[in-house]
Formats: structure tokens, C-alpha cells, sequence
């Protein structure tokens, strides 16, 4: 067939996106704690439950949350998957451990991934902490946590952790 | 009272991985042509066009509706778009059943779609967001964690899954237009496929398909003279909770509990598990029936994959569930709610062919989106109510 009889059916077309964050009172704060190497939450005033990050307000109750409230870098493990499929926005090499980790105080899990540890022995209820970059390429974004590892201490058992699920 | 609403026309296009051959509005014209011809009824007939899809960057395109509004006949008529992620197929058709209900409208046309492979909705899902790291792989990855905490929370057993998986895909071949018809999908072949985000298995993840659905629903008094009876909607809910809150429930949320409770209460179903003669659920991985299951009011909590188990979701069981092969098997994201409410309304019109529960009056469709905060559902029936 000449090329002029032949369909078009598909042109690549690609696309970019960037975009600006606007991080609030709440959340400033938060990433700003990130960039000293802290990790500071919220407490809502009304059901005293700890939010991290915190977005200035408690989702449950509608109202602001002002009490700020230093986390440990240090929680527990309620669940997580094992991701074994590649995508395009992720550089962690396969497979990884994508976890939901509830830090000590904190009422709300986090998400991150778990390393220094094979992924068949990660576990709900293992103990980990965080891992940070060291302290002079502390920045004001989530990447100053690099991933969390175990921490060796005897797991959570389940009973404790399931309200989290 | 509310207007009865009517549904009369229900089309859709053979699922599949790549239509090169039609673009995004010759997909919808596929699914819409098919509704009209289902319900004896032209262009010209349609008062108002309701469409649906999932977000816009899961296809790339910005607003398909702008350049929808003349393929799909709404040129000097009301058109306007739905959108609650994942959710949004039931969504769209409960919003064209509302303009029915309220006397503003006699016919609607409603429309749900997806052309995924226009471009990439893992990517879409996978966003990099200032708050918090890039760690969770599409939607597998965001679902994962929360079919292992079913699995430790109930001790259901492991294969549970895969018999959920077994059981659509064996639907899915008496259903021509599901997108994976493949006999050599039995317990081995699922139990033997790659795990993608370990608990679930390749066979047990939903394809990535280009579809459409459409449904034609009117107005008691302006139902045309159909080759079929209608389908009638007995009722419908939806409901809403944040992403995340602290004390959240995940994995059975309080908002599907709240949505289904309010479609059988208007619907008068007491005991929906005997009432209701086939289901089609929005199970996009498999582990998710017996979830919506305890979710549903269908079995108590913590005893879902007992259904599972025992048949009782089978074709021929007592709660048959997506007997046309559901998400699992067909998963044009935009329309896989509509196709569940479709499909419902199929069952009690008759019309679902070698899918079709015998003798079925009342059926369920179902729908959710985002992470588990939007919901959908709807009661329709062979019995104008």
C-alpha cells in the first residue's frame, strides 16, 4: 500500500507538566522541621489525634489544628506490599518494600519504603526507623528521608495496629 | 414524588487493549449507537447528553467533552461532564437518572469511557506530590496494603483470590464484549502468575482496556415502544469521605457501609442477600469481592471470602457476582462503573445472554473510586417500583 492510503492511527504527542506548591501555614512548618531533621505533626483539638503531615486542619472534625507535636523518627510497620512492577516516576530499585508506617505518637501512617532489610522478611508490625541524609544535604522536602530500616526491637503485635487499617 | 426513571437503551464496545481503529468520539459513538438501537430511538430523540470519565490525564487529553459535544448529538442541547475517579461511571449515570427523577429532562443519553491506551494511567497515578514520597506504583500499589490487611485481619485463605480470579475470568467468556477472554486461565496459571505489588498477582490485577458504555433512560410516560421491557431504578446513593483521616477505616469504609445501607432502605431491601438476584461490584483486583462483600452487608464482617469460597458468587450461586467478568475482566476505567450498572440493569431486563442469572428481578451495581472515598450504587429492577 503507497504511504498516502495508509490510516494515521497514532501520533506521539508529549506532554510536561510542572506545577508550583503553595504548602500553607501547617505544612511550611512541617517542611521546614524536615530540613533540621525533625518531623513535626499537628494535633487536633478536638479528637486529640496526631496528624502528620499535617494540613492545618483535622479531616474528621473540621477544625484547626495549632498544637504541634515532635514525632520520633521511629514507628511501626501496619502494612505494606512488594512492589515487583516498574514505574516511570519511581527510582527505587525493584523490588522494594512500600510501606505504611505508623510513627510513635502520631495517629495517621506514613508512607515510605523500607531498605537494609530482604523484602520477604518485612513483616506488619516489624519496628523500624527513619534514615535520613546526612545532615548537610538536609533539605525542605520528603527526600531528606531516604528510607526507613528495622530497627531490630520485638515487633507490635497485630491486635494493636489493626484501628489503623 | 420523584419521576420513575426507565432504562431503556444499553450499548457498549468489544473491551480491549487498543482501538487504533476509531478515536475517542468513535469509541463513544460505538457504545451510543448500540444504547439507541437497544431502545428504538434517533439523535433527535435525546433531550441531554450526561458523560463520564476518569482523569483527564489518564488519556492526556484536557476536556474530551469540548470536542464530545457534536459526536454525540449534543449540539443545542444540555451536555455536561461527571467526574468522581474511579467511581465515575456510576456516578454519571446516577446524575442522568437525577434529571429524569426531577421532571427536567424525558430522554437522557448518558456515556462512560476510557481510551487507555491513548496514554498512561500508571504513570498518572504514580505522581511525584511535595508531601510525600514517590513510593506507591499506581493503583496496584496503592491497594496492596490493604488486601494484606484484609488477609491478616480475616485469616482468609491465601488462594482466595485466585478462585475470585478464576470465577470472573470463566464469566468473562460467556460475555463477547469482555477484554480478556482466555480459557487457559485456570487456578494454575493464575496461582502461577508474577507477582506485581506482592499480595496480588498479575491474574488478579484488571487489565488496561478501551471502552465504552451508554445507557438511553427516560421518563415513565416517554418510554419508547422497546424491542425489550426497561429496567427500572428502584434506587440510588453515593457517598464521600477524605483520602485520609486518622481512625480511618481502609479497608471496610464507613462511607461504602453508609452508601449501600441507603440504596436498600429506599430500595425496601431488608435482607439483601436474599433479595437481591445478582450483583456486578467493582473489583478491579480480586481480593477487593470479598472485601465488598463484608462492605456490602452481604456477609458479616471478617466472613466475605466464605462467599468466595463456598460458590456463593458463582454464576450459579446464591449472590451471583459480575457474571459478565467485571473489572478484573474488562477496565476502560471511566465506563467499568457504568458497565457495572449496565450490566445490572441487563440482568433484569434478561438481556445478559450466556451471563444471564436465570429468572433475575433485582440487581445491584456498584462502583468506587480515588482511595476507597467514593461510592456509588444502584437498585434496579424488572418490576416498576
Amino acid at each position: 500500500m503507497a504511504d498516502e492510503a495508509k490510516p494515521v492511527t497514532n501520533i506521539k504527542t508529549p506532554m510536561r507538566l510542572e506545577y508550583r506548591y503553595s504548602a500553607g501555614v501547617a505544612t511550611s512548618r512541617f517542611l521546614r522541621g524536615i530540613g533540621q531533621g525533625k518531623i513535626l505533626g499537628q494535633r487536633c483539638p478536638s479528637c486529640r489525634k496526631v496528624y502528620v503531615p499535617p494540613r492545618g486542619s483535622c479531616p474528621r472534625c473540621a477544625v484547626p489544628t495549632v498544637e504541634e507535636v515532635e514525632l520520633s523518627d521511629e514507628g511501626t510497620i501496619t502494612t505494606f506490599a512488594i512492589v515487583r512492577v516498574p514505574s516511570e516516576n519511581i527510582d527505587v530499585p525493584l523490588p522494594f518494600a512500600s510501606v505504611h508506617v505508623l510513627l510513635d505518637g502520631c495517629d495517621i501512617p506514613f508512607f515510605s519504603v523500607v531498605q537494609e532489610c530482604p523484602v520477604d522478611q518485612i513483616r506488619i508490625g516489624m519496628r523500624v526507623q527513619a534514615v535520613w541524609v546526612p545532615k548537610e544535604e538536609l533539605t525542605s522536602t520528603l527526600q531528606s528521608i531516604r528510607y526507613f530500616k528495622p530497627t531490630g526491637e520485638p515487633d507490635v503485635p497485630f491486635e494493636k495496629l489493626k484501628e489503623f487499617l | 414524588m420523584a419521576e420513575r426513571c426507565a432504562i431503556v437503551g444499553i450499548g457498549q464496545t468489544h473491551h480491549t487493549a487498543r482501538r487504533d481503529d476509531v478515536s475517542i468520539a468513535g469509541l463513544l459513538r460505538e457504545a451510543a449507537l448500540r444504547a439507541l438501537d437497544d431502545a428504538g430511538l434517533d439523535w433527535p430523540d435525546v433531550d441531554a447528553v450526561v458523560i463520564g470519565k476518569a482523569p483527564d490525564m489518564f488519556e492526556g487529553v484536557m476536556m474530551p467533552e469540548l470536542y464530545l459535544a457534536d459526536a454525540l448529538g449534543a449540539v443545542g442541547k444540555p451536555m455536561l461532564r461527571v467526574h468522581t475517579a474511579g467511581s465515575v461511571g456510576g456516578s454519571t449515570a446516577i446524575v442522568a437518572a437525577s434529571l429524569i427523577q426531577a421532571g427536567i429532562h424525558e430522554r437522557v443519553l448518558t456515556v462512560a469511557f476510557e481510551k487507555q491506551s491513548e496514554s498512561n494511567a500508571m504513570w498518572a497515578l504514580t505522581v511525584k506530590t511535595p508531601l510525600q514520597a514517590a513510593v506507591v506504583a499506581g493503583a496496584g500499589g496503592y491497594f496492596a496494603p490493604l488486601v494484606r490487611g484484609y488477609m491478616q485481619r480475616s485469616g482468609a485463605p491465601e488462594d482466595t483470590g485466585i478462585r475470585v480470579a478464576v470465577k470472573d475470568r470463566a464469566n468473562a467468556l460467556k460475555n463477547p464484549y469482555a477484554h480478556i477472554r482466555d480459557p487457559n486461565l485456570t487456578f494454575d496459571a493464575i496461582a502461577g502468575s508474577p507477582m506485581l505489588w506482592d499480595p496480588i498477582r498479575f491474574h488478579e490485577t484488571c487489565p488496561s482496556s478501551d471502552g465504552a458504555c451508554a445507557m438511553v433512560l427516560t421518563s415513565e410516560r416517554a418510554i419508547p415502544r422497546p424491542k425489550l421491557a426497561p429496567a427500572w431504578v428502584h434506587s440510588m446513593a453515593m457517598r464521600s469521605e477524605p483520602t485520609q483521616f486518622a481512625g480511618q477505616e481502609k479497608i471496610n469504609p464507613v462511607s461504602g457501609q453508609m452508601c449501600a445501607k441507603e440504596v436498600y432502605s429506599k430500595a425496601g431491601i431488608t435482607d439483601p442477600r436474599r433479595e437481591i438476584d445478582a450483583a456486578e461490584i467493582y473489583v478491579p483486583f480480586s481480593w477487593f469481592e470479598p472485601m465488598w462483600m463484608e462492605n456490602l452487608g452481604f456477609a458479616e464482617v471478617g466472613q466475605g471470602w466464605k462467599m468466595t469460597y463456598e460458590g456463593a458468587t458463582a454464576l450459579d450461586g446464591d449472590l451471583p457476582v459480575n457474571c459478565s467478568g467485571g473489572v478484573l475482566s474488562s477496565n476502560p476505567i471511566g465506563a467499568s462503573g457504568m458497565l457495572r450498572f449496565a450490566e445490572a440493569a441487563m440482568q433484569v431486563r434478561g438481556q445478559a445472554g450466556e451471563h444471564q442469572v436465570d429468572g433475575a428481578k433485582i440487581a445491584l451495581g456498584h462502583a468506587y473510586g480515588g482511595g476507597s472515598q467514593f461510592f456509588s450504587m444502584w437498585i434496579v429492577g424488572s418490576a416498576r417500583p
